[in-house]
C-alpha cells in the first residue's frame, strides 16, 4: 500500500520536499505519516493536514492511494 | 454559485458586473453585499514591496465551494461569487472579492461577512512576503480584522 504525502508552504521547506510517496504495510495514521516521512522533524503544534482534499483530524486512518497534505495556517484574503 | 482562482490582476467591479449580468435571478434579488480585499505596502511595522501567494490546487476550490454551500445553508441567498488571486501581487491589486446576492440585506451582510471569515480561517492560501528590504518571510497568521490600538 502507499500514500502521496504533500507539504505546503513553510512545511515544504522544514521537511525538505514538496512531496514524496510513502509505502507502508500496517494501519497507519495522519499522525504516524507525518512522523514516517518527515524523518526527525516533530510535528508542529498548529499544523493542518487534509486527506484527499478534504481537513482531517491527526488521528484519522489513511487508506491506500489516500493523498495525505500537510500546511500551515492558512492566510489567504 | 461560483468559485474562481486568477493567476493574474483582476478587476473586481468588471468581475461583479460580469457575473450579475449572468444571474437568472434577475429582479429577484433586492441585495447585494461584497466584500473586496486590497494588498497593502505594509505587515507587521515593515514596507512590503510583492507578496507570493501559494495555494492548493483542488483542494482550495473544494474548500470555497463548501464555506458557500455553509453560508446558504444559514442565511436565505440568491448566489455567491469568489474570486481570489494566487501567485505574485503587488500593493495595491486586488486579493480577493466575495460578493453576495440575497432577497433582503440583512441575508446579504450576513452570509458576505461568513464567507470572508471563512475564507480567512479555512481556505489554503498562504501569504509570502517580499519585504523592501529584500527579506523574505511567510505571513504566520492572519489578523482578527481590526487595527490594533
Amino acid at each position: 500500500m502507499s500514500i502521496k504525502v504533500r507539504y505546503f508552504a513553510s512545511l515544504g521547506a522544514q521537511v525538505g520536499r514538496s512531496e514524496s510517496e510513502l509505502a507502508f504495510t500496517k494501519t497507519m495514521t495522519v499522525r504516524d505519516v507525518w512522523q514516517l516521512d518527515a524523518i526527525e522533524k516533530p510535528i508542529p503544534d498548529n499544523v493542518l493536514a487534509a486527506i484527499n482534499m478534504e481537513y482531517a483530524d491527526l488521528d484519522v486512518q489513511v487508506q491506500d492511494g489516500d493523498e495525505v497534505a500537510f500546511f500551515p495556517p492558512v492566510t489567504g484574503g | 454559485m461560483k468559485v474562481k482562482i486568477c493567476s493574474t490582476a483582476f478587476n473586481p467591479w468588471q468581475e461583479i458586473q460580469a457575473y450579475q449580468t449572468s444571474l437568472a435571478a434577475a429582479a429577484k434579488f433586492g441585495a447585494t453585499s461584497i466584500f473586496i480585499g486590497t494588498m497593502r505596502d505594509y505587515n507587521e511595522g515593515d514596507a512590503v514591496q510583492s507578496m507570493t501567494l501559494d495555494y492548493y490546487p483542488g483542494m482550495t476550490e473544494k474548500q470555497l465551494e463548501k464555506i458557500i454551500a455553509d453560508a446558504e445553508q444559514r442565511w436565505k441567498i440568491i448566489d455567491a461569487y469568489i474570486v481570489h488571486r494566487v501567485g505574485e501581487i503587488r500593493p495595491d491589486d486586488t486579493i480577493v472579492l466575495v460578493a453576495v446576492w440575497a432577497s433582503h440585506r440583512g441575508d446579504a451582510f450576513d452570509a458576505c461577512r461568513f464567507i470572508m471569515e471563512a475564507l480567512k480561517s479555512t481556505a489554503p492560501f498562504w501569504k509570502k512576503e517580499l519585504l523592501e528590504s529584500g527579506q523574505t518571510r511567510w505571513v504566520e497568521k492572519n489578523t482578527d480584522g481590526y487595527q490594533k490600538t
